[in-house]
């Protein structure tokens, strides 16, 4: 039987190996660049990475331009006739232009154009080589490029070449930053002093290649000077990594919780103002992260217009879906706290299974906006996300809205008389079921708009509410029920703890330890943080 | 079928309010096949591209004639992605629908489920997902990856290729991660790594908020050894961890994460731009270059009328799995269970890369490792595969508890886990 075996597999192998063809030179329509090509698709190692020398040494126009598509994936190789092309993707088909862009080739099949093979190392390759080229380059930007690249690799930069460039250059920053690799190139100089000046240069730098640096010369210079002077300095580096280490995790604790806010502050006005016990507040907040999918598909051009768009798109959807909940279940339940939590858990179930038979069980794409993606660079150890700061502060300006909304307009007024007094407020006047349905529609619309807010952090599918949904409940009932400030503090608050236990207790305990502390919390102040007080309390 | 246990039956269904059994009118001359995978709940996301695999594997075995001279009837039940429903429901696939085989799960806990019914009942199942090994039952084909099949010659990879020398192993806190990395981190301890170089971090189920445990992962990968993230982050928690990962500017070339649950299904929910370079092992990708594959994309794409699906590694082992039950059906003349079992152990079909897969007597089958990088357009790049074949190995080598175990469900060993150092057949342990 082994011996059976071992045929199956000498015959797979054989059609393991045979499978990819021999396939005949590749052309480019331009003769010098034949060889190369062919070189870079069907070489391996070595091979592709001499035809990449070769051809960025071409006095050529568009060497830059070819380097930079093979990198992004625009030159393909179009198998029928052995030929690599300029492809764009256009549905399943891709539209082809010839290497030089003078002849249109045509479209074919997606299964019919092959990416050139790309991997890590090839690709820090081509952008080594595209960096070199730019340092002469005549763009500004080109040319900071070029020296960021060579920052961690002084050594590739001739003395000469340096004070060549250092005398031509013009643009402030693009001078800065070849003066710090002017510094990190003097580390290595034969001569102690300039050593020792290097190190002290390198004191307010602390991305981690100036502290490695650092490091390296503190153990294994041979001067007593320069060592001691980078010892030093090693020593001021760390301390500011541990200040700014803790400033990070602060971010990170209020990161999350503005986003434990906005989800749960859609629910502090249902629960906390109106006592309803909704559970398919997530699903509510799921709804919102659709309408952000949503309106992404009606708008691909426009991204970012789209999000904006998606705010008020979201807040109005699920604040109708809210009103339609309130108006056809919850309004009959009111004051049954436990009939009201199983009908809305089993609107939750319903709202998802409807996601996924009508929309797909699949998650949905939602891309971010360029504007949020990247990072705001304090210094090299400290930087700050921008998606994140973005839904900080957009956390903020919806609380202050939700803020002034209840506390200064007639609608606020009528909402807080209701939820203080309902028979008081009806007898002045105030229609009680219209203020009940509407507060829970805004209830819901702001969790639609959390959701857009989600979106963006997340992925967005059917089960996106559930994650949601106890963390909701635990930072209204942990900030008091029936106050917006109270939930405020208390989701910042326990983004905060949750951050702070993460790096010693690792991300699960530290949610357990959360947990059991807010239980510890609740049996001494069963009020939470900050108590209704006054007449309402009581009922 | 009797008219009581008919009627029984549409009580049954009318009961579970529609969520029990889509039985298409029961025929006396089909063959059921049963398709075990959650069409809602959590795991809805994954599996329910596995029912349509299914249901489309069992079209085109009936248009080219059906099996026995019988056609195939797919009986889909929904468990629901609850685990206790998983057993419930196989039990109703077996005993009331009474099908010849099951194609379904995908989760350890759900396999572990249903494993004491399938054995009660001596019926068959093909579980189609990669896991964590350290089990073999009779009943029971395993034609996803076991950890020999994709983590180990994914730390191969790392190591030799990228010169690795820092680890992390980031995972959800479930059985198969917590095994893998068990099994990854005594390999890698064997091969020198020594204890301060790995770190191992576990999350929560949909766990959302990477930040700090992104920035960990950078201050760790920047002490000047080449670090990369083995992560068997399970599920919908890889989006944000990729997010966070290209927020806070680690690349791929800076530190390489290499995914063992992340394929083309998970990649078609976002935008990849900035995972470029990151890996994944697999047995299987959409983008391999070879005859069965576009065939099977094709008639994928036809069958779900969606241009923009995609395939990926599971879909490939319930192919292979599909079609060896098929082969051994026809070679043992009948679909009886214990007949099955005997005629599949040597059953070769083709695979998806070009090659052919046997089944083992192990229960475990041949496949190629492959490594990918991701790219732009949600695709995988090959850039490394195993020389030839890898047969899965039931119990790792690895781990103290079963480095001396074996699995050879042939007569007259006919055992799942044989100690070969005591010469004791222990039964099946859970």
């Amino acid at each position: 039987m082994y011996c059976r075996i071992a045929i199956f597999r000498i015959v797979a192998l054989c059609l393991f190996f045979s499978s990819p063809l021999v396939r005949a030179d590749v052309n480019t329509g331009i003769a010098e660049l034949d060889t190369i090509f062919t070189d870079f698709y069907e070489g391996k190692g070595s091979v592709r990475t001499e035809a990449l020398d070769t051809l960025a040494a071409m006095p050529r126009e568009d060497t830059r331009e070819l380097l930079q598509g093979i990198l992004d994936g625009d030159l393909m190789f179009h198998r029928p006739s052995d030929t690599i092309v300029w492809a764009v993707k256009d549905g399943r088909e891709f539209t082809m232009t010839s290497l030089d862009r003078s002849a249109d080739l045509g479209r074919d099949g997606s299964r019919k154009v092959k990416r050139l093979k790309l991997n890590n190392s090839v690709r820090a390759y081509i952008r080594q080589l595209i960096a070199g080229l730019g340092l002469y380059s005549s763009n500004a930007t080109e040319r900071l490029a070029a020296i960021e690249a060579l920052i961690d690799t002084p050594a590739a930069i001739e003395q000469a070449t340096l004070d060549e460039l250092l005398s031509a250059e013009q643009d402030q920053t693009v001078l800065h930053a070849l003066q710090s690799l002017l510094t990190r190139k003097q580390l290595s100089s034969d001569d102690p002093t300039i050593r020792v000046t290097a190190v002290k240069a390198l004191r307010t730098d602390l991305s981690s290649e100036s502290r490695a640096a650092i490091t390296r010369v503190a153990l294994d210079d041979e001067d007593t000077d320069v060592r001691d002077a980078a010892t030093s300095v090693q020593q001021y580096h760390e301390q500011q990594v541990k200040i700014y280490g803790r400033a990070e995790t602060v971010f990170f604790g209020l990161s999350l919780g503005s986003v434990l806010v906005l989800a749960a502050i859609g629910l502090a006005i249902s629960f906390g103002v109106m006592g309803v016990i909704n559970m398919a507040h997530g699903e509510l907040i799921m709804l919102g992260a659709y309408c952000a999918w949503a309106m992404q598909q009606l708008m691909p051009q426009s991204i970012a217009a789209a999000l904006v768009v998606s705010i008020p798109i979201a807040f109005i959807v699920t604040g109708l879906v809210g009103i339609i909940i309130e108006r056809t279940v919850i309004r009959f339940l009111y004051g049954r706290p436990l009939e009201t939590l199983l009908a809305t858990f089993g609107i939750s179930l319903i709202l998802q299974q409807l996601v996924r038979t009508f929309v797909s069980p699949q998650n949905v794409p939602v891309a971010n906006p360029e504007f949020m993606s990247g990072v705001l660079h304090i210094n090299g150890v400290f930087s700050l996300t921008l998606n994140r700061l973005y839904i900080l502060a957009f956390c903020l300006l919806v609380f202050a809205a939700l803020v002034i909304l209840l506390k200064y307009s007639r609608f606020g007024l009528e909402v807080r008389a209701v939820s203080q007094n309902r028979a008081m407020a009806r007898a002045m006047g105030v229609r009680s079921a219209r203020i009940d349905s509407l507060t829970f529609g805004l209830g819901a619309g702001v969790a639609g708009i959390a959701g857009v807010a989600l979106s963006q952090l997340t992925n967005v599918g059917p089960n996106l509410g559930q994650a949601y949904i106890v963390d909701s409940f635990m930072v209204v009932v942990f900030g008091g029920v029936g106050n917006l400030w109270g939930t405020l503090i208390s989701g910042m608050t326990l983004g905060i703890a949750n951050k702070l236990m993460e790096p010693w207790a690792g991300a699960i305990l530290a949610k357990i330890l959360v947990l059991v502390f807010l239980i510890m919390f609740i049996q001494k102040r069963p009020r939470g943080l900050f108590p209704q007080r006054g007449r309402a309390v009581e009922s | 079928m009797t008219l009581t246990s008919r009627f029984k039956l549409s009580l049954l269904a009318a009961a579970s309010l529609g969520l029990t059994s889509v039985s298409l009118h029961a025929q006396e001359d089909t063959i059921k096949v049963g398709v075990l995978h959650s069409l809602s709940g959590t795991m809805a996301i994954s599996e329910t591209t596995l029912k349509d695999t299914m249901l489309m594997l069992i079209d085109q075995q009936n248009a080219n004639g059906g099996l026995l001279g019988k056609q195939l009837e797919a009986v889909v039940v929904d468990p629901a992605s609850d685990w206790p429903l998983f057993a419930e429901k196989a039990r109703e696939l077996i005993e009331q629908e009474g099908v010849a085989a099951t194609f379904g799960a995908w989760t350890s806990v759900s396999r572990k489920s249903v494993l004491p019914v399938f054995e009660e009942l001596n019926s068959l199942l093909f579980y189609p997902v990669q896991y964590e090994g350290e089990e073999s039952s009779k009943n029971v084909f395993y034609t996803g990856a076991a950890p020999n099949q994709q983590a180990i010659p994914a730390v191969d990879y790392l190591t030799n290729e990228i010169g690795v020398e820092r680890w992390v192993l980031a995972g959800t806190d479930y059985v198969y991660p917590r095994t893998t990395n068990k099994i990854l981190e005594a390999y890698l301890q064997a091969n020198g790594v020594a204890s301060e170089d790995i770190m191992i971090n576990y999350t929560p189920f949909g766990h959302a908020d990477w930040q700090s445990i992104v920035s960990d992962i950078k201050s760790f990968g920047s002490e000047g050894k080449k670090t990369a993230v083995v992560s068997t982050v399970n599920g919908d928690a890889n989006v944000p961890f990729y997010k966070e990962l290209g927020n806070q500017g680690v690349s791929a070339e800076d530190i390489p994460v290499i995914a063992f649950s992340v394929g083309e299904e998970e990649l078609s929910g976002f935008d990849t731009e900035p995972l470029v370079g990151h890996l994944a092992a697999w047995n299987y990708f959409m983008s391999v270059d070879a005859e069965a594959n576009d065939e099977f994309i094709e008639n994928w794409l036809e069958f779900i009328g969606d241009d923009a699906r995609v395939t990926n590694d599971p879909m490939e082992a319930h192919y292979i799995g599909f079609n060896m039950w098929v082969k051994a059906v026809e070679k043992a003349g009948t679909t009886d269970p214990s007949a099955v079992q005997d005629a599949i152990i040597g059953v070769s079909v083709p695979n998806l890369t070009g090659g052919y897969s046997a089944m083992m007597p192990n229960h475990h089958i041949t496949k190629p490792v492959l490594i990918g990088e991701i790219q732009d357009d949600g695709q995988f790049e090959v850039v490394w595969e195993t020389p030839g074949l890898v047969a899965g190995d039931a119990w790792s080598d690895f781990l103290e508890s079963s480095k001396d175990l074996i699995s050879d469900w042939r007569a007259p060993l006919s055992c799942g886990n044989y100690n070969v150092s005591t010469g004791v057949c222990s039964g099946q342990t859970l």
